[in-house]
């Protein structure tokens, strides 16, 4: 008695991991949970928490809603999806792999009957000659046919593309493939991100964790550079990078050109443009000053924030500048500064200079100075994302396989055709896995033809 | 002449569609319904020469771009893609009533992108500087289209099966009599997913590659990846749903509702309430 309540509840065990209601219920759970992680921000910022009452977060932490989808009920439905996934093929496929590699030869009364296309033909001629004719009319028209004898009679069967049966395994598969390449990703790879100044160069990137990760060589980055189209949106993003060995530049990595959207890979790893800014270092920038009663210009250089003194007792420091002021200012090109500029005895005026070009809009300001911005040397730190994930193949892999097999389950049909030859005539037979009114029209023309031969 | 005139003809003929499609509905008259397509193929020939001329002219203006880069881009794509679809569909399956289901989602979209959106050509900022662009775009809108096309068709299914239910005589005629029964609407059904599921998979799996490309992360969980994942459950449960006892039809069609539903937020909810990687240039 409880041997059997045992196999039964083992039973009922495996009839519910193979249940397609199941597989289902997760789909749609899946596809309802997901939405939280979506609303609510993930590796939230100070500034979202500090929106949320302290209840909420309390409760927000406590249920894993802040990196939602690495919680572990989020990946234990992933699990149990895909132990559903895998149960529904053990179930089902050895059926379907029966279909494919055991095909039924004789069509017999029974099975006539469970067939949607059947089409008897009265044809002279000798049942061995019928059958030799069905044959070769099978393999010009339609796919080349198996012959069995039986009853004193002939059965010939004739099918095109069986596997496509097994698209659906394959898309399964795929994603237990696709599951396997993350695994492998976030076991054996990393995400990673480093600022590296121009001229700087780095031999270790911090993990999100915040790890350091040594890289095994030397990442320099030669030069940054940012341009912008004329209506001031960013055009391009630019970092030269060198990769170093013991200190000596690898020859085919010398001086490469990195922009977003094509990044650089040396041994697995990879770095992408990800963001830019101003490097520590500051700037140098570029003022000349004239006074407006006459005498030659002067030519002062300035740090960010620094008070330079300017002839007649004025002084001026550089609060922010760009090389190219087209996203800021409609109608100017070329360098500009933000300065603030203190008359002798007078209070701080802050106002925008630009290069000589713009005399007049230079004059508006500075008393009897006439300030121009020359340009700057600025040094700018290049932002990258790096990543080393040898997961990926296996993940590019499974999405090939689930292309696949999406297609092989959608848009083919296993299509079989069943031949009785006797000596009164053929009784020809067909069947296919799928789209039943294209089989029908295909079936009817090879019965037209048949007719003709 | 210009790109914009030509949406805006585009527009007015889907208009025009519409109305003929609603005029066979009540008029019984099938020469009424094969004009409510050719009206439809003649504003998606237009619209196809008008994207063309819009593509011309970013290249006029120095930028040279795919015309797929900007919301109004996209949406005015978007229901070039739904009238493709349902014109595939229409041709092979001849069943004209679900034109005025659908095409008013085309004529939506054009409505919305000539009236409501800024229809500026601007240059590609470096996020969208690649090729994976195209692919991504046509997969996905491709695969929303179709989504569109089955949501108009469950629509159909809804009314004509609640009205049955209601006791209404089909045969008598009214608005109903030009809807194919329910069985073919289900299947229709079916067939417009089956279409659109792929799409969506190989969409998906060019953004995952994309983001893999420009990144290095093929997968984020940024909100629009996530959504992308949310419809992709959706009729992923739906073809489930197909050969399982007790899920076909109604809740077949309703799921497809909301599996449109879901389409859309993923389209256009995710960049008006959440934040992520999708911004369409603002």
């Amino acid at each position: 008695m409880t041997t059997t309540n045992k196999r039964g509840f083992a039973q009922e065990v495996w009839d519910f991991f193979c249940s397609l209601k199941l597989s289902i219920f997760l789909l749609i759970g899946l596809a309802l949970v997901s939405i939280i992680g979506t609303v609510i921000q993930q590796g939230p910022q100070r500034e979202y928490l500090a929106t949320l009452s302290e209840t909420k977060i309390r409760l927000y932490s406590a249920l894993g809603f802040f990196d939602m989808y690495h919680s572990w009920w989020f990946i234990l439905l992933l699990y149990l999806l895909t132990l559903n996934l895998i149960c529904c093929s053990i179930k089902r496929l050895p059926r379907v792999w029966k279909v494919v590699s055991e095909p039924v030869l004789v069509m017999d009364d029974n099975f006539e009957k469970s067939l949607a296309n059947v089409k008897d033909l009265k044809l002279k001629g000798s049942k061995e000659e019928l059958k030799e004719r069905m044959a070769s009319f099978l393999r010009a028209e339609f796919a080349a046919p198996v012959i069995t004898e039986s009853n004193g009679e002939y059965h010939l069967f004739a099918q095109k593309s069986p596997w496509c049966r097994l698209g659906v395994y394959v898309v399964h598969l795929s994603i237990i493939v696709i599951f396997i390449g993350a695994l492998i990703g976030s076991f054996a790879g990393y995400k990673a991100y480093t600022n590296i100044p121009e001229g700087g160069a780095v031999s270790q990137v911090q993990t999100q964790s915040g790890k350091m990760i040594p890289l095994g060589f030397e990442v320099r980055c030669e030069k940054f550079s940012v341009s912008y189209y004329d209506t001031g949106a960013p055009k391009e993003f630019k970092s030269v990078l060198t990769v170093l060995e013991n200190g000596k530049p690898v020859p085919g990595f010398q001086s490469r050109p990195i922009i977003v959207n094509d990044p650089l890979t040396y041994k697995g790893i990879t770095f992408y443009q990800s963001s830019f800014g101003q490097s520590d270092e500051g700037s140098l920038y570029h003022i000349t000053v004239r006074d407006r009663k006459g005498g030659a210009p002067v030519k002062l250089n300035a740090r960010q924030g620094e008070r330079v003194a300017l002839p007649g007792g004025a002084f001026l420091s550089v609060m922010e500048a760009t090389m190219d002021v087209r996203p800021f200012m409609r109608g100017f090109d070329g360098p500009g500064a933000q300065v603030e500029f203190t008359p002798a005895g007078g209070n701080p005026q802050p106002f925008v200079i630009l290069s000589d070009k713009y005399e007049s809009f230079n004059a508006q300001h500075g008393g009897d100075l006439l300030i121009t911005f020359d340009g700057m040397d600025q040094k700018f730190y290049t932002g990258l994302q790096v990543a080393h994930d040898p997961g990926v193949w296996v993940v590019w892999f499974g999405c090939f396989l689930m292309v696949l097999g999406i297609c092989m389950a959608f848009f083919m049909s296993h299509k079989r055709v069943w031949a009785r030859v006797t000596d009164s005539g053929v009784t020809l037979g067909g069947s296919a896995s799928k789209n039943p009114a294209g089989f029908e029209i295909c079936f009817d023309d090879l019965v037209e033809k048949i007719g003709k031969a | 002449m210009s790109s914009s005139m030509l949406f805006n003809v585009t527009m007015v003929i889907y208009m025009v569609s519409t109305c003929i499609f609603f005029a066979f509905l009540a008029s019984r008259n099938k020469a009424v319904g094969l004009t409510g397509t050719y009206a439809a193929l003649f504003g998606f020939l237009v619209q196809t020469a008008a994207i063309g001329l819009r593509w011309k002219e970013s290249y006029d203006q120095g930028h040279g771009h795919a015309p797929l880069s900007n919301l109004f881009e996209s949406v005015v794509f978007f229901s070039w893609t739904i009238v493709l679809i349902f014109l595939i569909i229409d041709f092979k399956y001849k069943y004209r009533a679900i034109g005025f289901f659908v095409i008013p989602f085309a004529l939506f979209g054009m409505a919305w992108a000539q009236l409501g959106l800024d229809s500026g050509i601007e240059p590609l900022v470096p996020a969208l500087q690649s090729n994976w662009l195209m692919y991504h775009v046509i997969t996905c809108f491709l695969g929303y289209a179709a989504f569109a096309v089955a949501c108009g068709i469950s629509i159909m299914y809804l009314i004509r099966e609640s009205m049955e239910k209601g006791g209404a005589d089909v045969q008598a005629g009214g608005l109903l009599s030009m809807f194919p029964s329910i069985r073919i609407l289900d299947d229709l059904n079916y067939k417009a997913i089956m279409i659109g599921f792929p799409l969506l998979s190989l969409g998906i799996i060019t953004g995952a590659a994309w983001a893999n490309y420009a990144w290095g992360t093929y997968w984020s969980w940024d909100p629009k990846e996530t959504w992308s994942l949310i419809v992709w459950f959706v009729y992923a449960a739906f073809l489930h749903a197909r050969i399982t006892r007790g899920w076909v039809g109604r809740r077949a069609a309703i799921l497809s509702v909301i599996g449109f539903a879901a389409t859309i937020f993923c389209y256009l909810g995710v960049n008006l309430f959440l934040s992520g990687l999708h911004s369409y240039g603002k």
